[in-house]
């Protein structure tokens, strides 16, 4: 296996009294889609701060690109290719969809009208086409992931880190954007995902961590991870997974 | 210099002088702790609440430590006023306009008082203004440990209204979690007036306190309330016994720089603490996260 | 009409008025109020495109004007560069200034109460320190040669503010059409979002405080030359903290227009109430208190915005009579 574009390495951080994220290690492949599950509370959006700089890790490394990242603020992880969305998200409300777009595109365009372009263009990808010029806070959520997503693109990005792209989408918003996502992957940009939505990540997943409590307890292809009893147990409850075996 | 003849009594008077500042101090940090402003009229409020006691003395011949019992609940209900009817309507929820509202308060007020009252500095004279008691061999004002002593019964007074009363603990609520204790009923709009109400009576009390012994003017607020942010700062924004503590502290260093600076110089030693404790620890000493 | 055309009217249009030959009294009116305007226009960059509100920006103004009056009074330096180097000394304190605190992370009520002590030490310094004459403060000789940027006709100081503003106005033009500007403003909307998507925010708003300190040291420095004399309560004093971020919150924050608009409102509302109540100390400064606050609560994008609003209500209205017409 070649080096993987992104390797974590026993990250720890500790929050006052709590210990957020535990000796967490993963990586991610080239061109492959990596998840990030688990239970709510696990660490994930803790873990996904501290590899794009918004968190300074207590223990660990972070490398990217086979190069130590560890500690660089989140613009410079940015221009080396590393661009992530967020889990609540986080329009510039006052500027429209294109102007939104645009902030992204001109991390790798200077002039105005290069970035207004290539911004125009990345709407289309993710189907915002029709939208350019509407106030970004008038849109819906289903619209504001688009734009988060858009924006994140525009900075062509070769890893691109999506906090939970399909929370609060209904099942059809979810269809749509599925494909979205396939075809980001199909250009070579290499994706990590933290996820709930299970058939999503099955479907889209060709690795997968689970983190727990912290800690990264599990590891695996979708349906190695599925019918792991240590997963279904730090979802359901311990005894769970016996429960589950003993009905089977 | 350094003799302890000259440097208790400074200690001494800074302690007293730190007390009301402190008092000034913990009306500012009640309102940023709960309201999670900084209120830029806090000055002009104060220099408006010397005015009412120089009058109150001037014109009905009221003693200071008496009109303090009708000053107090006047400026609550002020303050009140002024948060529910003004300040929150008027910055629709935003802190950038709340922070635009109060400067404007503080304009309004600050120059009405000069428009009214013209730039002269004025005092009031009481018959005890100049007796002094006499403490280890330091002769101190009699007003100033008065208000020494005040200001400590203020500080358990509202600490008691925050611990104690109900109304208290829909403060507390509201200063830990708005949204949640919006959810459970509690009228946040009414919460913000009140705690607004109790930061300005705390400056109404402190103008009593002060107005025996020291002169006002309508920029003398601004003087003070300056201050009170480097307590604030410095004791942690929104923390109670940071308030006290900062306070006596501040008073003492302000005593001792003015004893080897002089007046002016001292004036700025504050100004420069105030800079280099928002730059270097914003949370100040005892306060939480900024 | 594009947004340039429209400040190459302004401009002109604006020129054209001391060739109306209006009185001494509006002459003066008009090139104090397009000063604070450029003071405005400073605080606007930092402020209405940055979101980071500064009260102290008096700390700026009183940099230009001193280094403009004491080195042409102390040190005989010629005017014109006495006038540049006041700029580039307003610059480098906000630069100063905005190293410590950005750096510090300060933003919001922090960062306006630090302004506002930076401004408030200064004034305290220049009102002891001998170098800026202390309490007296500073006066410039009396020499009206356009060698010592002081000039017979009170239109050429017109002319001069007027060519200042417009190229306040063309750099809020250049901010609304570059990466910069783009930046500035995602900055402002959501500093951790902008961050992600490869923005170095503190650099940015360094580099936004130091031209926003540039612009409002240029309004000081013409100032000195104006008036000829300045003291610690003028130069930094509080009034112009106030003044300049009132235009710009009247006039519309973020806008090209804003400040400007803004400046010629204010001191218009000024002078009425003086004519109603006469010329009392404070009282102007009471109706700019009130006029912040009305503005801020009722419209809070300011005139600027109003006229956006106007225009966006218009063109809603011809579509639907042109969808009247089709229709049927």
């Amino acid at each position: 296996m070649a080096k993987p574009l992104l390797a974590i390495h026993a990250i720890s951080k500790r929050f006052g009294g709590v210990l957020a994220v535990d000796q967490a290690s993963l990586f991610a492949e080239e061109g492959k889609i990596t998840a990030l599950i688990g239970p709510n509370g696990a660490g994930k959006t803790t873990l996904f701060a501290i590899i794009t700089g918004f968190v300074r890790p207590d223990a660990g490394t972070i490398r990217y690109e086979d190069r130590d990242v560890t500690g660089a603020p989140p613009h410079a992880l940015a221009r080396l290719g590393m661009t992530r969305t967020f889990q609540i998200v986080q329009p510039f409300a006052g500027l429209t969809v294109v102007e939104n777009i645009a902030v992204g595109a001109h991390l790798r365009r200077r002039a105005r009208g290069a970035a207004l372009a290539a911004a125009t263009a990345v709407a289309r990808d993710v189907g915002l086409g029709d939208m350019l010029d509407q106030p970004a806070g008038t849109l819906t959520v289903a619209g504001r992931k688009r734009l988060e997503l858009a924006r994140a693109l525009a900075t062509q990005p070769k890893l691109l880190l999506l906090d939970e792209v399909l929370a609060g989408l209904n099942p059809s918003e979810i269809r749509d954007v599925l494909p979205v996502v396939r075809a980001i992957q199909a250009r070579g940009v290499t994706i990590v995902m933290i996820e709930h939505v299970m058939q999503a990540v099955m479907s889209l997943a060709d690795h997968i961590f689970v983190l727990a409590e912290g800690k990264v307890i599990a590891q695996g292809s979708p349906e190695g991870v599925a019918a792991d009893p240590r997963v279904v147990e730090a979802y359901l409850g311990k005894g769970a997974a016996k429960l589950g075996a003993g009905a089977a | 210099m350094l003799s302890p003849a000259i440097l208790i009594p400074a200690v001494l008077n800074g302690l007293l002088t730190g007390a009301v500042y402190a008092l000034i101090a913990l009306g500012l940090t009640l309102i940023y702790g709960v309201l999670h402003i900084i209120n830029f009229a806090h000055g002009a409020l104060l220099t408006a609440a010397l005015f009412a006691a120089y009058f109150a003395q001037k014109l009905f011949g009221i003693d200071p430590y008496v009109a303090v019992f009708a000053l107090t609940p006047a400026f609550f209900a002020l303050g009140y006023a002024l948060q529910r009817f003004v300040i929150g309507p008027a910055s629709h929820g935003d802190d950038r306009n709340m922070l635009l509202v109060t400067l404007g308060l503080a304009v309004i007020v600050e120059n009405t008082l000069l428009y009214a009252f013209h730039a002269d500095t004025r005092t009031i004279d009481v018959a005890y203004g100049f007796q002094t008691i006499d403490v280890g061999g330091a002769f101190l004002a009699l007003p100033r440990v008065v208000g020494f002593g005040a200001a400590f019964v203020v500080a358990l007074i509202l600490w008691a209204i925050l611990t104690l009363t109900a109304t208290g603990k829909a403060i507390r609520a509201v200063a830990k979690e708005k949204l949640g204790a919006e959810l459970s009923g509690i009228d946040v709009a009414h919460v913000y007036a009140i705690t607004f109400g109790l930061g300005t009576a705390c400056l109404a009390v402190a103008a009593c306190l002060l107005i025996p012994t020291y002169y006002v003017n309508p920029h003398v607020g601004n003087a003070f309330v300056l201050v009170a942010f480097t307590i604030v700062v410095l004791g942690g924004m929104g923390s109670v016994p940071g308030a006290l503590i900062g306070g006596l502290l501040i008073g003492v260093v302000e005593s001792l720089c003015g004893l080897y600076l002089g007046e002016s110089l001292g004036q700025i030693g504050i100004f420069l603490i105030f800079i280099l404790v928002l730059l270097a620890r914003p949370s100040g000493l005892f306060g939480e996260r900024a | 009409m594009t947004r340039l055309a429209a400040i190459v009217l302004v401009a002109a249009a604006l020129a054209a008025i001391p060739l109306a030959a209006p009185s001494n009294a509006v002459l003066n009116f008009l090139v104090v109020a397009l000063m604070i305007a450029l003071a405005g226009q400073g605080w606007n960059v930092l402020g209405g495109y940055g979101g980071q509100y500064s009260f102290g920006h008096a700390a700026f103004f009183g940099t230009g004007a001193y280094v403009t009056a004491v080195l042409q009074v102390r040190y005989g330096v010629n005017a014109w560069i006495g006038f540049a180097l006041g700029i580039a000394a307003g610059a480098l304190v906000g630069r100063v200034i905005g190293a410590l605190t950005f750096r510090a992370g300060l933003r919001g009520s922090y960062f306006a109460l630090v302004t506002l002590a930076f401004a408030e030490v200064l004034r305290i310094i220049a009102s002891v320190a001998p170098i800026t004459g202390a309490g007296v403060g500073t006066l410039i000789k009396l020499d009206l040669r356009p060698e010592a940027l002081q000039f017979q006709s009170r239109a050429v100081f017109y002319w001069a503010i007027l060519g200042l503003v417009t190229l306040s106005l063309l750099i809020a033009w250049l901010i609304e059409h570059s990466r910069f500007g783009a930046w500035l403003v995602a900055v402002r909307e959501n500093e951790d979002a902008a961050r992600a998507l490869g923005v170095d925010a503190t650099r940015l708003k360094l580099n936004a405080m130091t031209l926003s300190a540039a612009i409002t040291a240029a309004a000081g420095c013409f100032y000195a030359q104006y008036f000829l004399f300045i003291d610690a309560g003028i130069a930094y004093g509080p009034w112009i903290s106030v003044e300049a971020l009132l235009t710009a919150i009247v006039g519309g924050v973020g806008t090209i227009f804003g400040p400007l608009v803004g400046a010629l409102m204010v001191r218009i509302l000024g002078e009425a109430a003086r004519l109603v109540t006469g010329d009392a100390p404070g009282l102007d400064l009471v109706i700019y208190g009130a006029v912040l606050v009305l503005v801020v609560a009722f419209a809070p994008r300011g005139l600027m915005g109003l006229v956006t609003d106007m225009r966006a209500a218009f063109a809603r209205r011809a579509r639907r009579r042109a969808a009247e017409v089709t229709g049927g």
